[in-house]
């Protein structure tokens, strides 16, 4: 239970934050000389930065970047990849082999790689992280959608399906999503922390927003060079961040074993 | 067999690494964003853009800068740095030792605490201890490099001052980045250990073992971890290129002088030769590992290459 609940409620919190972040009334912007590097306080909140602006301010802001880039990503990278997947696996013949090609070159760079190298060459810019980041993303979704089809789509109801005539989109939305929208669905949320540590990984080279907008990772970035003066700077985001991806991964394993067991009684019953 | 699997294996790395020399080249020259205008400013003449464009062969057709860059490729030519002038091959000849060995490094790190962590784990399944080192372990894949590295250098090299700063200076200069590069690593290694050692603790040699009297420390260590090592090793390989990609931001944090701060200097300075052939440069050996991985667990355990695998 508790696995379950102080994750959800972190997310959850830190959503409502960001959420409601631009409505609030911050001023993640506004410069105070007199409280430069000055540090958090009972007072003071999270303290200030290297330009005397409110860290717990910036911090919320944050939150709003992050979550915003972490839902575009892979609200974008689910649908584009799932309906790939999808379609090739249900098409069989040459668009799943095109299809199964394509994912092996997208699965040959590691990682944050080719996103790093997309974000520089287009330039800095919230869009431009969303875009370089999805083109990364959209892989792992489809190849899951891909062996999932290919595993149901033998299934009696689907051949019934196609012998009194439904046309194949309407299979595939009415029939084959259904089925395997579970394991897309823990993809997903494994999917959002690494989203989130992306779009700070990017904003930490200087390759997310534009300063003066705020990132945990632009935060964290500006801190290093004051780290023995003002801490704070570099701690209070990395915290945040921390606890955010953490939640998100354990939220993860909760729902992977759930809906596990929930795919094996379906398996025992024929 | 063997030779039959080798042969196929590497046919199709071959024909990923063309894909990746594709993408790499389309990707990054079919999205917004001008070098030459990136380069000289928005003010510039239009003759002295011209003269660059025509210098750098990005006035010709896409087609054609794509076969003269595949017919350099073939000859192991990745053209000339805009920013040094150098030849690209020599800056990241000069790079890569610093980056082998930070690799290395990382990885002897994430095999020293994912042991141990890993054997714990497995050996009181299910207890506190069980429950504490798959808390370390999340913690492990939770906590970015960018925010690690930094704490690590605030608590090791500016309060205590064990270590330098940054840079790459001795063995000393060497400690922070493993350790910033390695934890990720440490965490999944140590829960592949778990499952492995959880899967042999159970097999008839461990009661042997134990039925004629060995001490349990021996029994986990020289019969228990040395068969449930065997995949694990394996699948290590498959783990570097994450290593690789981590090292792009682990090097930036620490100014390490490898490939992966090299990206990230030229995508700062508008480098875009040097970005391609870097890029390239990591998913070709991160397609090579991959492939000798296979092989390797090929040659271990044949039931990979007989069975149905592609």
């Amino acid at each position: 239970m508790i696995r379950l609940w102080i994750p959800l409620g972190v997310i959850l919190l830190w959503a409502l934050v960001a959420l409601l972040a631009p409505v609030l009334p911050l001023s993640p912007n506004a410069i105070d000389l007199p409280h430069i590097l000055k540090p958090g306080s009972l007072h003071e909140g999270l303290g200030y930065d290297d330009l005397g602006r409110p860290v717990f301010d910036r911090l919320l802001v944050g939150a709003h970047t992050s979550f915003l880039v972490a839902f575009a990503v892979v609200s974008l990278s689910l649908i584009i990849g799932s309906l790939l997947g999808t379609i090739g696996a249900y098409a069989g013949g040459w668009i799943d082999m095109v299809l199964v090609r394509v994912i092996d070159v997208f699965l040959a760079f590691p990682g944050i790689l080719l996103a790093i190298a997309l974000a520089g060459v287009m330039g800095p810019g919230i869009e431009n992280v969303v875009i370089a980041l999805s083109v990364v993303s959209w892989v792992g979704y489809a190849r899951l959608a891909r062996a999932q089809v290919l595993s149901v789509k033998e299934r009696d109801h689907i051949r019934a399906a196609v012998a009194i005539g439904i046309p194949p989109p309407q299979i595939i939305a009415r029939h084959l999503l259904p089925l395997i929208s579970a394991p897309l669905i823990v993809e997903a949320s494994f999917g959002m922390a690494s989203v989130v540590i992306g779009e700070a990984g990017l904003s930490y080279l200087g390759l997310g927003v534009q300063p003066p907008a705020a990132s945990w990772g632009s935060m964290i970035r500006d801190g290093t060079r004051y780290m023995l003066v003002a801490p704070h700077m570099v701690v209070a985001p990395g915290l945040a961040l921390m606890g955010v991806v953490l939640s998100m991964n354990l939220l993860g394993d909760r729902l992977r074993d759930w809906l596990d067991v929930k795919n094996r009684s379906v398996k025992e019953t024929p | 067999m063997f030779i039959r699997f080798l042969i196929s294996r590497v046919l199709t790395a071959l024909a990923v690494v063309f894909g990746v020399v594709c993408l790499v080249f389309f990707l990054l020259h079919l999205v917004p964003g001008d070098p030459v205008e990136v380069m000289l400013g928005e003010s510039a003449r239009p003759a002295d853009r011209a003269a660059l464009q025509q210098a750098l062969g990005l006035d010709l057709p896409l087609h054609v800068q794509f076969g003269h860059y595949l017919a350099n490729l073939s000859q192991f030519d990745l053209g000339t740095s805009f920013y040094s002038k150098r030849p690209i091959r020599d800056l990241l000849l000069e790079r890569l030792p610093a980056t082998v060995e930070l690799g290395m490094a990382a990885l002897l790190v994430a095999l020293l605490l994912a042991i141990p962590l890993g054997i714990l784990a497995a050996v009181k399944k299910e207890t506190a201890w069980d429950i504490g080192a798959t808390g370390v372990a999340l913690f492990g894949v939770s906590i970015p490099n960018f925010w690690m590295g930094p704490m690590l250098i605030l608590v090791g090299a500016l309060w205590l001052g064990w270590f330098p700063v940054s840079g790459r200076e001795g063995i000393a200069s060497l400690v922070l980045p493993a350790l910033t590069l390695g934890t990720a690593l440490a965490a999944i290694l140590s829960r592949m250990i778990r499952s492995a050692l959880l899967e042999v603790l159970n097999e008839d040699f461990m009661r042997t073992a134990r039925g004629k009297g060995l001490a349990e420390r021996t029994v986990i260590l020289r019969h228990g971890l040395r068969n449930a090592l065997l995949p694990v090793i394996t699948l290590v390989g498959l783990q570097l290129g994450a290593l690789l990609s981590g090292a792009v931001i682990t090097e930036t944090v620490f100014s390490w002088p490898g490939i992966g701060s090299l990206v990230v200097e030229a995508i700062h300075r508008r480098d875009y030769p040097v970005v391609q052939a870097t890029v390239l440069c990591i998913s070709v050996s991160y397609v090579a590992l991959n492939v000798l991985t296979d092989l390797a667990y090929a040659r271990i355990d044949p039931r990979v290459r007989l069975g149905s695998r592609p």
